[in-house]
Order: structure tokens, then sequence, then C-alpha cells
């Protein structure tokens, strides 16, 4: 316990409170001089809570340790490039390290910590659901300030939240810890902006969190104004939170992309690298320019709070539906930054298990830009029903239908590299497998939605709970598991028990398709989204029984796989060597990887996934003696 | 090829037994407008689409897994095929064709439900925070209940007192949100007698789920009559007590202050009038002419203790003589 205290971490969140009570006090002292109110309901007024939560952010980043390099550069002192690793054992993770590697794993267990929350968030407001009329989550309910209505809308919102910020600190997690080795480079570009980005989100998630205490919020992870404008001081954390998170998201695509272009290994290519490194770039290319929007339209409704600036107060002159697209141009492509990675996995992953060559490389890789760039031009597919000038609907639809062609590129090659292959399917390619059936069906109900006049009824329903559930699960979740049981070993010289692996699998694949087919279903016949109950005479109750025990059987599943990712880091089986019989250059070399990667850099000499191509190498590594002349 | 004859036929078999599975599920509610026709012909067609698609993956997949499955003691590679140029041409450039095919009836189809009909009768909708008021400019009517008489347009003018609001009701399948600071219009032409409910669509806050009011498809002489006999209670409305009545359905406080006792998102008016108020900072008024005022107009005045006064806005339109109205008649609720 006490060598806890002692690491980055507590001293960051310790930091981060004190930061906060700074901050909240000075505002407090402000106000107090100038003869204004002093507290309020949650003790602290508003704008002190605000400039509280940033200074707190600064203070966890300051007190941590994650700038102070940058700040000895700063007053002329010298740093060594590479800092010896202080701690070997689990003290390592919880300190700011320089290696991409366990940056990466820090990212992954923050990840996984986040998707426990939020999937707990899930399954308490999914209890409420299933059955109609309010059982627990009362009006006569107290708690943080808000009743039982008001606590189901902030758990409903942060969920939501929490799985996005999640998901990005998963992609990021799989792109720091793989790219560089499939790269065959010694680390990210930029190592301390690596360390920098990822200690961010941590006090970012804090922020959230601190929403659900400070009265909530009610408007979604959307939150449109006018309601956010109205919501408790909640919704400012929660503003703060995703601001924060999003310089995460920005640096660390930064990262990647210099990291890709610059620090390829000899002989490699655009066009042999990896695939999952053009998803990296992908996914990294909306990162790094479509952020900024959300955390702006954010921040003006921050203003809008605390200075009284009308942008989207209609009796002020603004306009509540000009958020909506400044809020969607990120939140919209934010769908591609999730899959695209995902969609990487599946295709870096099978070709190793079906024992082929991935089939149309170059179309897969291309699929992955021109989602991206289609991506840009869709978002206003969300405001079917907003009230947006109306001839604006059908170029959007238009747009919007286009990234089903980039898309059934991918399902294509995919089922044409299984097509004679020879297959296995341990439990990484059960998710990959897994993974494309889910993300068939998000593909198949998107259309309905992305077409005006079905979407005029589908809209906000719970068609579309399990439409983007289904995407997000085939695109992002399941390839998330299999990437974390197929390059576990890697991580940790020893493999995830697979008898656990295809309990995990066959308890969760079941259950999510019976959770989003019945979303769409009741969707259909009138089930709006976000609503704390639902009018008995809908006929809805059984559906939502199943949908609840569904939804606790992922659970279940979920907990199970993390019991397994735990308990095989000191118990799982021995796997040192190349474990999937993979031609990709980080399994050419013995796990888990020393700090800089590889001894010897290789050479890239083939194609990468030419399997079953007789006596064909994908890379090559340098002799000894060549490496040190070199 | 062998191979191609069979996962084609199990495609072919597998798209029918989706689309008629899904097909006789029953998967919209009733259809009761005339533009829900036209989004139902379109999903159909949508329906088709998915049902072939799914089958024309799955189908291939599951074959090859079972097929191509790596037999026991099996050591090698599978074939070496790296790709196929002119297939992957096929399938960017037929789905093209099949998107812009949807994406034509997509646009037809709105098209179709936005038809205007020059002798739509045209009503006022409000939406607030949680309830829906509707308004007949004709006849000086105002209801909590939309009336509808079947087989003949109506455009909603709809607007909003707070935040924004979506009206959806799902047997006429269109939706629109209702925006502050605008006027967004819902045109719908009911065509099935019956007793439907609007829905809220857009998160709106707390008791967002309870935003729901009868909507009523009449045939023309029970919607004459209805009409009649509201038009009849309007003109009766002639005592302040009465007047002070339609102002409280017309601005929509009923939809959070319940008459009869019942706790909803505001305290009830039941025996409110002359009594003592218990403030949440532990101190306490008497409901009198002048506190009642000042709740209207400042809303954040004083918190009822177990309520949020956040969630009313500012009534600050009401007359003194309107409040005075609504005064007389909250004095009747005892």
């Amino acid at each position: 316990m006490k060598k806890f205290f002692a690491t980055a971490f507590a001293r960051g969140l310790f930091w981060q409170f004190i930061g906060t009570l700074l901050g909240a006090g000075l505002i407090t002292g402000i106000r107090a001089a100038m003869g204004l109110s002093v507290t309020d309901k949650f003790f602290f007024t508003e704008p002190a809570w605000v400039l509280g939560g940033f200074i707190g952010v600064l203070f966890f980043l300051g007190g941590n340790g994650a700038v102070t390099d940058w700040f000895k550069w700063a007053r002329g002192i010298n740093t060594p490039e590479v800092h010896e690793e202080k701690y070997s054992g689990w003290e390592k993770y919880f300190s700011v390290s320089l290696d991409h590697k366990v940056i990466g794993i820090q990212y992954t267990v923050v990840a996984l910590a986040l998707i426990s929350i939020g999937g707990l968030f899930a399954l308490i407001f999914r209890t409420e659901l299933a059955a109609s009329q309010l059982q627990f989550l009362t009006e006569d309910v107290q708690l943080f300030g808000q009743n039982g209505p008001q606590l189901y809308n902030t758990l409903m919102s942060l969920h939501g939240m929490i799985m996005i910020v999640s998901i990005l600190l998963g992609v990021s997690g799989i792109i720091n810890y793989v790219v560089p080795l499939l790269l065959g480079a010694q680390d990210m570009a930029f190592p301390r902006m690596n360390a920098f980005s990822f200690w961010i989100a941590v006090p970012a998630a804090v922020l959230l969190l601190m929403s659900l205490v400070l009265g909530g919020f009610d408007t979604g992870w959307t939150g449109y104004p006018p309601l956010s404008a109205r919501a408790p001081v909640g919704m400012q954390m929660f503003f703060l939170g995703v601001f924060t998170a999003g310089w995460s998201s920005i640096l660390g695509a930064l990262n990647v992309i210099a990291t890709v272009l610059r620090m390829r290994a000899k002989g490699m290519t655009a066009m042999r690298m990896p695939i999952f490194v053009w998803a990296a770039v992908a996914t990294s290319l909306i990162a790094l320019t479509a952020t900024q929007l959300i955390g702006l339209s954010f921040q003006l409704v921050m203003f809008q709070r605390l200075f009284g600036m009308g942008f989207f107060d209609s009796a002020k002159g603004g306009n509540p539906v000009l958020f909506q697209h400044l809020f969607w141009f990120y939140s919209h492509p934010a769908v591609y930054v999730f899959v695209l990675p995902g969609l990487g996995v599946i295709s870096e992953l099978l070709p190793v298990f079906a024992r082929k060559p991935l089939f149309g490389y170059r179309w897969i890789a291309m699929s992955s830009l021109g989602i991206a760039l289609v991506g840009f031009v869709v978002w206003a597919h969300h405001m079917f029903t907003s009230g947006m000038n109306e001839y604006l609907r059908v170029p959007f639809m238009y747009s919007t239908l286009l990234v089903a062609i980039p898309t059934g590129v991918k399902f294509f090659s995919w089922v044409a590299t299984l097509w004679k292959g020879k297959i296995e399917t341990p439990t990484p390619m059960l998710f990959v497998l897994g993974g494309i059936v889910v993300f068939l069906m998000g593909g198949l109900s998107g259309p309905p939605n992305a077409t005006v006049s079905t979407d005029l009824h589908l809209h906000d329903t719970y068609f579309i709970v399990g439409h983007f559930h289904d995407t997000i699960f085939g695109g992002f979740v399941f390839p998330f598991f299999a990437a974390l049981y197929y390059w576990f070993p890697k991580a940790t010289g020893r493999r995830m028990n697979e008898t656990l692996g295809k309990i995990h699998f066959w308890m969760m694949t079941p259950s999510f398709f019976v959770l989003t087919l019945g979303m769409m279903r009741i969707g259909l016949l009138g089930m709006r989204r976000r609503i704390a109950d639902y009018d008995p005479a809908l006929g809805f109750d059984t559906t939502h029984l199943v949908l609840t025990i569904a939804g606790y059987l992922i659970g279940l599943s979920v907990m199970i796989f993390i019991y397994n990712f735990f308990n095989s880091i000191k118990n799982g089986e021995k796997a040192e060597g190349n474990v999937w019989n993979s031609r990709s250059p980080e399994w050419q070399v013995p796990s888990p990887m020393p700090m800089h990667n590889y001894d010897q850099p290789f050479e890239v000499v083939g194609e990468p996934y030419d399997y079953g191509l007789a006596d064909s190498k994908y890379v090559e590594f340098s002799a000894p003696a060549k490496s040190a002349h070199k | 090829m062998q191979h191609f004859v069979i996962v084609g036929i199990l495609v072919i078999v597998m798209a029918v037994l989706t689309y008629v599975g899904l097909d006789s599920a029953g998967l919209m509610p009733v259809q009761a407008s005339a533009q829900a026709v036209s989004i139902d012909w379109l999903w159909n067609w949508q329906v088709v689409a998915m049902s072939f698609l799914f089958a024309l993956i799955f189908v291939p997949l599951v074959y090859s897994l079972v097929v191509f499955r790596r037999r026991k003691g099996e050591t090698g590679d599978g074939e070496h095929i790296e790709g196929n140029t002119n297939l992957e041409i096929t399938w960017t450039v037929l789905p093209l064709f099949l998107v812009l095919a949807f994406a034509y009836m997509g646009a037809y189809s709105l098209g179709e439900i936005n038809r205007v009909d020059p002798d739509a009768i045209e009503i006022k909708v409000r939406g607030q925070q949680f309830s829906w008021t509707f308004e007949y400019p004709e006849y000086g009517i105002v209801s909590t209940e939309l009336h509808l008489p079947v087989d003949q347009q109506v455009v909603l003018l709809m607007e909003s007192s707070d935040v924004i609001h979506s009206f959806w009701v799902p047997e006429f399948r269109v939706k629109q949100d209702v925006v502050p600071g605008r006027v967004t219009r819902y045109r719908i032409t009911p065509t099935l007698i019956g007793d439907y409910k609007v829905r809220c669509a857009e998160l709106c806050g707390m008791s967002h789920y309870k935003m729901e009011n009868p909507v009523i498809v009449d045939a023309q002489v029970d919607y004459d009559a209805w009409i009649a006999e509201q038009t009849a209670i309007a003109a009766a409305a002639q005592t302040p007590e009465a007047i002070g009545q339609l102002l409280t359905v017309k601005n929509g406080c009923i939809g959070c202050h319940s008459i009869d006792g019942s706790k909803l998102v505001g305290p009830s008016w039941l025996g409110t009038y002359g009594s003592v108020r218990e403030f949440a900072d532990g101190t306490s008024a008497v409901a009198d002419d002048a506190y009642i005022t000042q709740s209207i107009r400042e809303p954040l005045a004083h918190e009822v203790a177990g309520f949020s006064p956040s969630s009313m806005p500012p009534y600050t339109a009401l007359t003194d003589e309107e409040i005075a109205n609504i005064i007389a008649y909250l004095k009747t609720l005892k």
C-alpha cells in the first residue's frame, strides 16, 4: 500500500485534489471580495468548480512527473534521452514510463477499468428497465443531489461518455503497443508526448466521474443545449472531462502519424506495411483533425453557462441547431476512430489464422482511408429531424450511404481471405469472426438510418441503440478482445487460458445478439431511447426482461475475461516463442520484448501476408555483427 | 467450382428465409398515416437488401469455417491467393449502384412525405418540460389532447417553451424536433381511426420519459362534435376561474402540477392556495397572491422542499390579469 502511494498515479491524484481545492478556493475568494455568493448546492459555486477542475488537471500532470523533463529543458537542465526504469514489477505501470509498451499497457488497463465502470452503470439502469414503472430509481430516491429519474439520466449519459473514452484509450493502447513493433521502431517518435497523452486521460476520467456526484447531468453524452445550458454543475465537469480527454486523442494521433512516417524499418514501403498500420494512420488522421470540434462545441456551452454568452441561446440570437453541427462534425467521424483500428485488427489477424494471404491488401488499405475521408462529410445524418435546412438532408443521405462501399470492400475481402484457407479457431480468431458477424449486423442496420425517410421513424429509438452497439462491439469490442488474447503472450511471455477465453466468447456473443436484436425490435415498435421508464401499454416488459438478463450475461463474461487477464500474467502457460505461427516481425523474436524492442534491426524483404508461399519471408534480421558495424 | 454452386444456393435459401422471417415478425407498428405508407414501402425494400447482403457474407463465412477448417493433424497453409482485381472492382461498383438506387428511393419517398395539401388544417403545438399543448387557432381551442380528423392533412406548427423536444407518433412514423426560437412543421395525414400517443423522442430532462399526450384520430363527425364541445367550453369560460383553468392548460402548467394531489415534477396545486409552503432552506411562507405571482414569474425565488425550481421556466409573458385569473382558479382546488 505504501508503495502504491509513492507511485506517479497516486501522486497525480493527490495533486489533482489539491489543485481542485486551490482553483475553487481562488474563485471563491474573488467572489467573496466582490460580494457575490460563495457557496452553492454542492459547496462551491459553479465557476469555482470549473476553474478548480481545470487547475486540478494541471496539478495532476505537474505532480506526477509527466511534464518534468520539459520543465527541466525550459530551465536549461539536460536530462538523459532515456530514463532507466526505476521499477520492474507492477509499480512500473503506475509510474511515468517512456516505453511505448508500458504506455500501451497503461492505456489498456485504464480502458478495461473504464469499461467496467461504464458497464456497471449500464447494468444499473438496465435493471431499472427490466419492468415498466420505476422500481428503485423512483422520485423519492435522493443521491448526489439527484432523484431516481435524474440519476437514471446521469448514469445513462455517463455510460455513453465513459465507454467512448474507454474505447479511445483502448484504441491508443493497442496502437501504442503494436505499431512500433510492427514498424521495427525502438519507440514512438515522441516518447514524452506519448506519456503526456496517456497521463492527461487519467485526470479527465476523474473529472467525468466527478460529474456523477456533483448533481449529474441529464443530456445524454451528446450534451445538446439548451438542456445542457440548464443542467446541474455536473454538466460542466462532463464538458471539462471530455475537453481534457480530447488532448490525449489529438496528441496521441500526432505521435502515431509521425512514427509511421519516420520510423519504418528498411524496405517497409507503404504497400508493405502491416495492414493494422494503415488502420492506425487512418484513425489518427481523423482524431488529429476532428477532435477539436467536440472540444470547442462543449467549450462554447461552458462559456454560455459561465459568462452568459448566448451562442446557442435563441433568446440572445443564438442557434441551438448550430451546436449539433459542430458536435457531430467530430462525433460522427469519432465512430470511425473507434472502428477503424478494430477492423485493422480483424484484417491483421485473419491471414494468420486462415493461413492465407490477406485478400486484396491494397483495397483494404485504401478502404480505411476511404472510410476516414467520407466520414468527414456525413455528419448531418444525425440531424435529419433536427429542423436544419430541409434541402441539406438529401445530399447528406447520399454521402452517408457511400460509406457502405469501402465497408463492403472490407467484408468481401475478409470472406475471400477465409475461402480455401486452413482455418484455425483459437480464442483470438473466435473474437475476430464474432467481430465480423456483429459488425455485419451493425453495417446492415445502418443504411435505413442514413436514408432520410426511414430515419424519420428510426431516429432516437432503440433501433439506433441496437445499431450502434452492434457497430461498436463488432468494430471495436470484439477485435479489442481478439487483440488482447493475441498479443498477450508478446507482452507477458505467457498466454491466457484458452478454456476461459472460449467461455468468455460463447457467453458474450449469443447474449449480445439477443441484446441488440431485441433493442432493434422494440425500437421499431415505438421504444424511445434514453427513457427511464416506458408505457406498459406498449407490451415491452418481457423483451426488456430478456434484454436485462442478456446484459448481465455480457457483464459476467467480461468479468471472466478480466479474471483470466490478470491471473494469466502470473499463472498463464509459458509462451515465449511464435505462439500463433505468424509472419509478423514481433513474433520472430522471443517474448516479452526488451525495452527498446529488437536487439537487431530487420529489413523487409517480402510481402507481409504471404502465407502458403513456400520459402517466402516478410522480414530478415541483420546479423549482430552487421548491426554493430551500422 | 462445386463450392461456388453450393454456396450460391445456400445464399439464396438463407436470404429468402431471412426475409420471410423478418417480414412475418411484424416489424413495424400499425400504419396510421399516408406518410407511413411511403416509409414502410422503402423499409420493406431495405429489409430485402439487408436479408440478401446478410446471406451473401454470412453463408460463405460459415461455409468456409466448416469446409476449410484445419483438420486434426493437418499441417501447412491455405492456397496462396493474393487477390483479384476484377472481383474487387465488381464488389466496389455493384454496391455503388445499389446505394445510389436506395438513395434515390429515399429522396423519392421523402418527396412523398412532404407532399403539401393546400387545404391542410393548421394546428399549433407547444412542447414544454414535460407535456404537449395543442391549440386550434381557428376555433380558439386549447387542449392537452390532439384530435385529428381522419384522411385530412394537418400541418402542426410546433414551438418549444424551453429545450429541444421531438414530436413522434410511432404509428404515423414521421418525427420532427421542436426547437426553441423557431417554428418547425410536421405534416401528416392520419388514415386510421384510433387512439395513439405522441411521445417526446428527444431527451428533454428529468421526466422526459413521461412526456406523452393522447393523439386521437376521429371520424369527421366525431371530430366536428369534439370541436363543437371544446368551442362551447371555451366560450363558456367567462368567469376568472374558468379563464384561469384554460390558461393553465394553454401554458402547459398542468404537465408538471397535478390538480389531484399526485406528485409530478412540481408541487400539486390541490389545497396549495393559502397553505404554508416549507422550503428546502428550512424557512416557510404562506402561499398568498404575492407568493404565487412571484413563483410564476421567478420560479427560482423559492425552493419548495422536495422539488427543483430550475425545472420550471419563468413565465414572464403572463399579464397581471391572467395571473389573477390563474390564482382565482387555484383557489377552487381544495
